[in-house]
């Protein structure tokens, strides 16, 4: 909220600079987000006199002024304004000044031939309202040569943040009391004019609804004068941003804001019968004061009489009952209502006031006598009247809270030791009664503190007062010796693949976890997804169901702005469901290889893109840094719909454990995405990959090179062209396991001299000897274990 | 001997002038083969007397050594030659580029997040997660903002319409603090944990997205006050930018998980257009900026924890991640962390070697 300095010092007497007096405010905890000081916006602007006024020689609307400046000779001026005329005072902006509503910094110069040495400023050109009729003209007591600004009162704004548990701050008063608590001045008691109360209210006051509104007080007043509000009156509301309108309601605004409490006035001439706090029907509707109309329901408390709604209860009048300029007889209203209530009112209707801002938090409810009379006060010495007697229906809460607390706390929760005798004086400077005969101390809260609800809010009081940032940095107790490690399996399972997959030459994305409905459809395979009530957009509404699709589009957005080659991976997860509607959040690795794999070259020749086997080389890399045991996974298929189906696979441990899946992209992935350069992917999922059974121990295992050297043989197979070259290896290297420990395969032909339907698969077995050299006989048996074993998968041997 | 003499100059001279290998071959065996002419007076050698051996023997000696040590000498030098001659037809244009490995980049936040880890774990905490889709119990309640709190509608939350299996409302966590009451639901206390992850908020501008990484801290123990608050927050932001001169500034504010709450302001100076940590905010040039809420954790929240608060307390904090990456490494557009952009990721982005370690100072240098 704003308010300027002058505002404060109505509440606040004090010395204090502006910048103490923010400084101070942040140290207790109203946030200062600003101060702007309009002298500022005014420097150069000064009180001026009109001394002759000659019609332009050259230009039928324009004068030449001289104008005395209060020093040195007079000025001549050049000016526009139909009211320029000698003997008038009015602001002069001299050479050097900047005018505030268009920036423009004042110079001397020649207008139509005539030199002029300044301007003299309307009410819009200094930003002090609409007026742009003609000059300013001031009083003829106004001091010339004296600074506008100061002259005008112009004083500077403070913007302060209010915490939403302090709404007893939601008004200058309240804040004026927190500083006088922190010794920046002496609150000054509040100013109530005397009026004099003649005769019963006329008007009948109830609620029906004492759970939403427990407490509604009101009066007449009747014969009031409405018009502009006073200099004084208007310069508060606009310091605080409010535009003033006429003297009933911006007493209303007033009141609200600088004592944080929300009133409301009625044209009594447009009320008819009682006035009643009640529930809304279902379905009844109000025009408010925004010209809105809302549509009720029954669990909203409204303000109503014979006709009908006039009031959505703490949050917003209607315009067909609120006060205008001819009003001349007004019914006040000053209600207590449940916080809750309001909160929740507000938030169905999606409507935000200042009323219900301060309502929901919760307002002061020992203020409602109070807040009468000052408002009746203020309206009869301002528009006059008569008041009657107040109306009392219901009552607001006001049984205190007491709260039982031991000084020492201050130092167990606060770290800081502050004399008793000093805590007792700040909380009873902020209105805390305080017992403190014995310990732990009686502490009853101030009705309109809502938010201290034990003792741990009181050592905040406190605290706060004394200055928390004085308080000492205290050690946290350190265990002895070296910190131990505390990242989890799954954190450096995270942390290695990540590693790994940057040192491959992969560059890391964070993508949104929301994706488009349909992306997200395309890559559910089924699953039912978790979408957004209300997302931000249409493009993150569905939670990803896998990572491909996030850095497909970070892939095309690469491409369209000219990349050529694409290797983007990301760490991060997919969300699924647990039975209980729980969310199941599945860590996984995504991969994204798009366009070249190498650009053309001078030795490479052309360029070449990326195919399935670069993805399956990401996947194996990446899965042995999981911690896979990449020798035992097996190629198999069902990659999913949106990879190519001849051109990808997945790795698995088993048959059904799947820990990845891989390949070249469907075309018709492609063509939703958009993207129309060859994409591979990749996807691991890192909570499929089993951990490592027993203990970990730093030892590797003994070292033990054979002794004797290893010898290679090749074989060439013909086998059926639909085998898997994987299961001839397979089968080859577990022919004996006592002899080979491994088999390559080093070509794969097809054509001319290879049967039709059968394909040739060279394979290059090395044998390892482990006590003595091999014989003749023994390669011989070795080989025919080797052809044997190939044979049962249709595999003949090359002649 | 004159004739040795003669003989074995004509010899030297044809090797020295000897313009091929074979032909330097053809000269050794004609004075060192078995029938060349050293070789035969070698062998006469053996049928003298040995006063008339001694005699002789050492110019025949000599004679076979000059004339082996001058066909070694010029069979190098011609072999010496051919290399050469071969290795010049060899040259390479070696301004030519040599074949690229690509160059992989470990993304900021992730960078950040293991430099908080190590940090942390020095001061004996763990990273703890939980999940992202939340429900409004953990999220919201059990962190004292029950269903009508103001400061929850503040936190611009993403719903789903589901439900969960307690009729829980389920949505996009608004802060790590969840986590909070996850660790000390099932592990109890003490505790002393970070947790950071993706959190979620419906506000997008130039600088909120509508996801973004915070870190979480949780310290419960026995007798944790707001000094040590202080003290680790100080010390924590001292390792992470690697400057002594950190200048906290602490402000009571409030958040509805802690009692009393702080709202953590650090000094700065804008150094070329970037603002840079380090001295008081109130020091010439400088001034505060706010980095962090945190605050002694809510006696309902260690009580919604199923903790008893009179005999557990301890504080909380929470800091945005993206935001101190970009404090530290000098990025100025939030969004950019999210987009993808190659060209940005290869700027900003670290290589896998800066993994970060006390020993080195967890940052990386530019």
């Amino acid at each position: 909220m704003k308010f300027s300095l002058t505002w404060l010092k109505d509440h606040l007497e004090t010395d204090a600079s502006v910048a103490d007096l923010a400084a101070a405010m942040n140290r207790i905890g109203l946030e200062v987000e600003g101060i702007e000081d309009p002298a500022e916006l005014l420097a150069g602007f000064t009180v001026a006199e009109v001394l002759t006024a000659a019609p332009h020689p050259d230009a039928d609307k324009l004068q030449v002024l001289t104008v005395d400046t209060g020093t040195g000779d007079p000025l001549q001026v050049v000016c526009g304004a139909p009211n320029a005329r000698a003997g008038m005072k009015g602001v002069l902006g001299q050479p050097g000044a900047v005018v505030p509503s268009n920036g423009m910094e004042l110079r001397k110069s020649a207008i139509r031939g005539v030199e002029s040495n300044g301007m003299m400023c309307s009410v819009r050109e200094l930003e002090l309202g609409d007026e742009h009729d003609g000059i300013i003209e001031l009083p003829g007591d106004a001091p010339v040569g004296h600074s506008f600004a100061d002259y005008h009162g112009s004083s500077p704004v403070f913007d302060v943040a209010i915490t939403p548990n302090r709404p007893d701050c939601m008004g200058v008063y309240g804040i004026a009391r927190d500083l006088a608590a922190a010794g920046m001045g002496t609150l000054k008691p509040i100013a109530f004019p005397k009026f004099e109360a003649a005769g019963e209210c006329p008007v009948e006051i109830r609620t029906d609804d004492p759970e939403g509104c427990p407490a509604f007080y009101g009066r007449v007043i009747t014969g009031v004068k409405n018009g502009p509000s006073p200099d004084w009156l208007q310069q508060r509301l606009q310091s605080a941003g409010q535009r003033p309108i006429s003297l009933l309601v911006d007493l209303t605004n007033y009141l609200m804001l600088a004592f944080g409490r929300p009133a409301h006035a009625y044209d009594l001439a447009k009320l008819t019968g009682a006035v009643v706090a009640r529930r809304a029907k279902d379905g009844e509707q109000v025009l408010a004061l925004n010209e809105k109309t809302y549509t009720l329901d029954s669990s909203m408390t409204v303000i109503a009489d014979d006709n009908g709604v006039h009031d959505i209860a703490g949050i917003m009048g209607g315009e067909d009952s609120g006060c205008t300029e001819d009003t001349t007889d007004v019914l006040l209203e000053i209600a207590y209502f449940n916080p809750d209530r309001i909160g929740r009112t507000g938030r169905t209707l999606g409507l935000a006031s200042d009323a219900r801002t301060r309502f929901e938090r919760g307002v002061d409810p020992a203020f409602l006598d109070d807040g009468l009379d000052l408002l009746t006060g203020m309206i009869v010495e301002l528009a006059g009247g008569t008041a009657t007697d107040a109306v009392r229906a219901g009552t607001p809460p006001a049984q205190a809270m007491s709260v039982s607390f031991d000084p020492a706390l201050t130092q167990k929760l606060g770290g800081v030791d502050v004399d008793p005798s000093e805590q007792q004086r700040i909380l009873e400077s902020l209105d805390f009664g305080v017992d403190a005969a014995a310990v732990p101390w009686t502490v009853t809260v101030p009705l309109r503190r809502h938010d201290v609800e034990g003792p741990a809010d009181l050592v905040e009081e406190v605290v706060r007062i004394y200055g928390i940032d004085d308080i000492a940095s205290t050690a946290l107790p350190r265990v002895e010796g070296v910190a131990a490690p505390t990242a989890s399996a799954e954190q450096k399972q995270e942390r290695r693949v990540r590693r790994a997959a940057a040192g491959r030459g992969l560059n890391e994305a964070v993508t949104w976890s929301f994706l488009p409905v349909p992306e997200a459809e395309h890559f559910a395979d089924g699953a039912k997804l978790w979408v957004l009530d209300n997302p931000i957009s249409e493009d993150m509404k569905a939670m990803r169901p896998s990572m491909i699709p996030g850095l497909l589009s970070a892939a095309k957005r690469n491409v369209d702005r000219g990349a050529t080659s694409l290797r983007l991976f990301e760490v991060g997860r997919r969300y699924f469901r647990n039975d209980d509607g729980s969310s199941n959040e599945k860590p996984t690795v995504g991969v994204v290889l798009a366009g070249e794999k190498s650009p053309r070259g001078w030795a490479s020749g052309k360029a070449v893109p990326f195919d399935a086997f670069d993805a399956k080389a990401e996947a194996m890399a990446l899965l042995a840094e999981a911690g896979a045991p990449a020798d035992k996974l097996q190629v198999m298929g069902d990659a999913g719909a949106q990879f190519h189906p001849g051109q990808s696979g997945t790795l698995r441990l088993g048959p059904k454990n799947v820990l990845a899946r891989f390949g070249t992209l469907h075309p018709k992935t492609l063509e939703a995405f958009d993207i129309d350069v060859p994409v591979v992917a990749v996807e691991i999922f890192l909570d499929a990959i089993p951990g490592k059974k027993g203990t970990a121990s730093f030892a590797r295992t003994t070292y033990a090179p054979p002794a004797l050297q290893s010898v290679m043989r090749d074989f060439a197979f013909l086998v059926p062209a639909d085998l898997p070259a994987g299961d001839l290896q397979r089968m080859v290297k577990g022919a004996d396991k006592a002899n080979i420990v491994d088999a390559r395969i080093f070509d794969v032909f097809s054509g001319q001299g290879v049967p039709e339907g059968k394909k040739s698969v060279a394979v290059e077995v090395t044998l390892q000897p482990t006590e003595k050299s091999y014989k003749d006989e023994d390669l011989k048996a070795i080989s025919d274990k080797v052809v044997a074993a190939a044979g049962k998968l249709g595999a003949e041997l090359r002649g | 001997m004159d004739e040795l003499n003669t003989r074995k100059d004509a010899a030297l001279a044809a090797i020295a002038d000897a313009a091929t290998p074979d032909a330097v071959e053809a000269l050794r065996v004609e004075a060192l083969g078995k029938q060349g002419w050293i070789s035969q007076l070698l062998k006469t050698l053996g049928k003298m007397t040995p006063e008339e051996r001694q005699e002789k023997a050492p110019a025949i000696q000599q004679a076979r050594a000059e004339v082996a040590d001058a066909i070694a000498a010029r069979k190098q030098a011609l072999d010496d030659a051919e290399l050469d001659r071969r290795l010049a037809t060899e040259t390479l244009d070696l301004s030519l580029p040599a074949p690229v490995t690509p160059k992989g980049t470990v993304h900021p936040v992730s960078q950040v997040m293991d430099e908080l880890a190590e940090i942390f774990a020095d001061l004996g905490f763990a990273v703890k997660t939980g999940p992202e889709i939340e429900d409004d119990w953990h999220n919201f309640t059990a962190l004292n903002m029950d269903e009508n709190h103001p400061a929850r509608a503040m936190h611009d939350t993403f719903y789903f319409p589901d439900r969960d299996g307690q009729d829980r409302a389920m949505l996009l966590r608004t802060h790590t603090s969840p986590v909070q009451i996850r660790t000390m639901v099932n592990e109890g206390a003490p505790v002393r944990i970070i947790a950071p992850g993706r959190v979620y908020r419906s506000d997008s501008d130039a600088t909120h997205t509508p996801m973004f990484h915070q870190v979480e801290g949780l310290v419960i123990d026995k007798d944790i006050h707001l000094g040590h608050l202080k003290w680790t927050l100080e010390t924590f932001l001292k390792a992470f930018f690697e400057r002594d001169d950190i200048v906290l500034r602490l402000r009571p504010s409030y958040f509805p998980f802690t009692e009393p709450s702080v709202e953590v302001d650090v000094g700065f100076e804008v150094v070329k257009g970037r603002r840079v940590l380090g001295g008081s905010g109130d020091a010439p040039g400088h001034a505060w900026m706010e980095l962090l809420g945190s605050g002694m954790v809510n006696r309902r929240v260690i009580e919604f924890a199923g903790l008893d608060p009179d005999e557990w307390q301890g504080f909380a904090f929470g800091v945005g991640v993206d935001r101190l990456a970009m404090l530290k490494y000098g990025m100025d557009d939030l969004r950019a962390f999210f987009d993808g952009d190659v060209r940005w990721l290869q700027h900003y982005g670290f290589s896998p070697f800066d993994q970060p370690t006390l020993s080195a100072g967890v940052g990386a240098t530019a």
